[in-house]
């Protein structure tokens, strides 16, 4: 008799399970929404962005610049490296290409006075051009006075020298993606079931509520893990993305975090009064979180209010934990604490979910 | 002991009585409607009966269990079509029922067993969001039957239907109730009740006001029948020489005659050779509501 039971509920879960991943597939802006667009960013900042450098400054050169003609061999590559040069004999047009914005700036030389004629209206640009032109000169004259620098400075990056951009932003951009596929499916199940009262159709048939929630959780979880290979794979195929050691301990970390944004969907789909207006309200939650989040770009930039505030979001911690254990090299310790919160912030929000829960929708 | 026992139900939602000191029984095998116009509180008992609410007041069997707080015992017994259509998004027909039978632990050759008595093979292999309300009611119904509960229940399932639709579910219904089933149904159209109930509960503002079957509740109500004779020979008709006429009118299909025996009116105007073109109308359903609530029957 037991074992009969499970059977039954195990062939309840299986078909149940099959049932919502066909309602999936079968709904083109579900899975655009939760596979296609977020590749598409990850296309954009990966692809695009990262392989941009950072533009070189345009300079005319006016007639013949000793200083510059006659770098040493190592100085003169580091030279081209920030300034692309062309050259000109007319210093009047040279300055006014400067004026439109053709180019960045125009240098003559007066005897022994290096001239460059910049405009204001590029302020960091102006900086780069007359601190890097200083540090010519500078070196120029240590060099004539044939006494050795008594100073030298040395730059190191602090990343690792794999690093690039690809590496920051996958995590983001996956936290993102699977928030709003977890959030969006909990809402438009809860929502439409409801509405469609399918709910209490299957509430009169004989399966326990951890059947058809388990079944729901279960093909969350696993169109999150779909996303979770596409976007590593396509990343680590076209754009050179390479995990640190601990990565593996993302996937039960991007578990809960499912589940934490499932119970976000369900808030979403309990409060509303149309499936459209569920998706939507999930959408209103978890994108403007996700700016606040850095998955779009970092958050070292933002003030520091700001970033004490997107504390209390749970996508912060999620993406933080991705980053940790996936691309900053950190043990996989470093996913208990982001899993703790996402953790609590499910259990509270679907409690409150729980609560706002109405049967009837009039 | 009956199918169904329903006693002094009673349910209100604020203000309001939706369900105020129902009973019922409902036999074995029996085909149950309960009719009454939108608003009488038909959803909400059924909803009662079938364990989706928990009544304030009153007691309610079904094949001897209780069916609140949710029976896990009743469910696998019980069959239920509810007022919307219940599916989940995308399937089709065949995975739609397919995915019940399984809910149930019943096999696919079931499930294909009922597609084919609701007369819905040819459409197995369509999306339910592409079939017509007739093609989803027959759906939804084969969903409630395909593990073959003793008891169905059923809301509704006519209502949004065009009256050819509506006509054509009804050989599906019908025939419910062969096996020695029980059928609960509600509408709130006359004729439906009419055509398919041994019994019917004529229900408005939350209460039971009459309960028989169709037939009896009509000549219970002692209506009068309406004979009328076509146009063209109501000028050789001298109604003052039929016996057994109460009132006479001229309507636009000619004269109404209204009589209690109209075996002697009709016997009268067939010796006159007045019969043709003529149309009789006995009392209906509408008429009894008329009479126990005192306004017009308005679904």
């Amino acid at each position: 008799m037991t074992t009969r039971r499970n059977a039954s509920n195990l062939g309840a879960f299986w078909s149940l399970s099959v049932a919502i991943v066909r309602g999936f597939v079968r709904d083109r802006s579900s899975v655009f929404f939760a596979i296609v667009f977020p590749l598409m960013f990850l296309v954009l900042f990966g692809g695009v962005f990262s392989s941009q450098d950072q533009s070189k400054i345009e300079m005319i050169q006016v007639g013949e610049i000793a200083l510059l003609d006659d770098l040493p061999a190592g100085a003169a590559a580091a030279f081209e490296q920030t300034f692309d040069i062309t050259r000109s004999d007319d210093a009047a047009a040279a300055i006014a290409e400067v004026r439109k914005g053709d180019a960045d700036v125009a240098v003559e030389a007066r005897r022994d006075e290096l001239v460059a004629h910049y405009t204001q209206t590029e302020q960091v640009t102006a900086a780069i051009v007359q601190g890097t032109l200083r540090a010519f000169v500078d070196g120029a004259n240590v060099a004539l006075s044939g006494a050795p620098p008594a100073y030298s400075l040395r730059t190191e990056a602090v990343e690792d020298d794999s690093l690039e951009t690809i590496q920051f932003v996958t995590p983001g951009l996956l936290g993102w993606a699977i928030a709003m596929s977890a959030s969006f499916g909990a809402a438009a199940t809860l929502n439409g079931w409801r509405n469609s009262k399918l709910l209490r159709r299957l509430q009169l048939a004989p399966v326990s509520t951890g059947t058809l929630v388990g079944a729901r959780v279960a093909v969350t979880v696993a169109i999150a893990l779909v996303q979770t290979a596409i976007f590593l794979g396509l990343g680590a195929a076209a754009f050179g993305l390479s995990l640190t050691g601990a990565w593996p301990a993302a996937i039960p970390l991007l578990v809960v975090g499912t589940l934490c944004f499932m119970a976000i969907g369900l808030l979403a789909g309990a409060v509303a009064k149309t499936t459209e207006g569920a998706v939507n309200m999930a959408n209103f939650l978890v994108l403007p979180m996700a700016f606040l989040s850095g998955s779009f770009f970092p958050l070292d930039a933002a003030p520091t209010w700001l970033q004490t505030m997107s504390k209390l979001l749970p996508l912060r911690w999620l993406n933080d934990g991705m980053l940790d254990v996936m691309v900053r090299g950190e043990a996989w310790t470093a996913a208990l604490v982001p899993m703790a919160v996402l953790g609590g912030f499910a259990l509270a929000i679907t409690g409150i979910a729980a609560k706002v829960f109405r049967w009837e929708t009039t | 002991m009956g199918a169904i026992e329903v006693r002094d139900l009673a349910l209100a939602y604020g203000e309001t009585r939706a369900v105020d000191g129902v009973s019922f029984e409902v036999a074995e095998g029996e085909f149950f409607g309960i009719l009454g116009p939108n608003g009488a509180g038909k959803t909400t008992t059924l909803e009662m009966i079938e364990g989706l609410r928990e009544p304030d007041a009153g007691e309610i069997t079904v094949l001897g269990e209780r069916p609140w707080p949710r029976n896990g015992a009743l469910l696998p017994r019980i069959g239920v079509q509810l007022q919307a259509s219940s599916f989940f998004e995308r399937l089709t027909a065949r995975e739609q029922i397919g995915t019940f039978a399984a809910l149930y632990g019943v096999g696919a050759d079931r499930a294909e067993e009922w597609l084919e008595r609701v007369g819905m093979v040819e459409k197995a292999d369509t999306r339910v969001e592409n079939l017509s309300g007739g093609q989803m009611q027959r759906l939804s119904i084969a969903c409630a039957l395909v593990h073959d509960p003793d008891v169905v229940f059923l809301d509704e399932p006519t209502a949004a239907l065009d009256p050819q639709a509506r006509r054509n579910l009804w050989d599906v219904l019908g025939s419910l109730n062969d096996s020695g089933r029980t059928v609960v149904l509600t509408t709130h159209y006359m004729d439906e009740a009419e055509v398919l109930c041994d019994r019917v509960a004529i229900m408005d503002r939350g209460r039971i006001l009459e309960l028989d079957s169709p037939g009896a509740l009509v000549r219970g109500l002692d209506a009068a029948t309406r004979i009328t004779v076509s146009p063209e020979l109501v000028s050789a008709l001298d109604v003052a020489a039929i016996g057994g006429v109460d009132s006479s009118a001229l309507g636009p299909d000619g004269l109404v005659l209204s009589t209690r025996e109209p075996a002697q009116v009709l016997t009268e105007l067939a010796e006159r050779r007045l019969l043709a073109g003529i149309k009789v109308q006995t009392g209906t359903l509408e008429d009894v509501f008329l009479a126990v609530t005192g306004r017009e029957y308005r679904p």
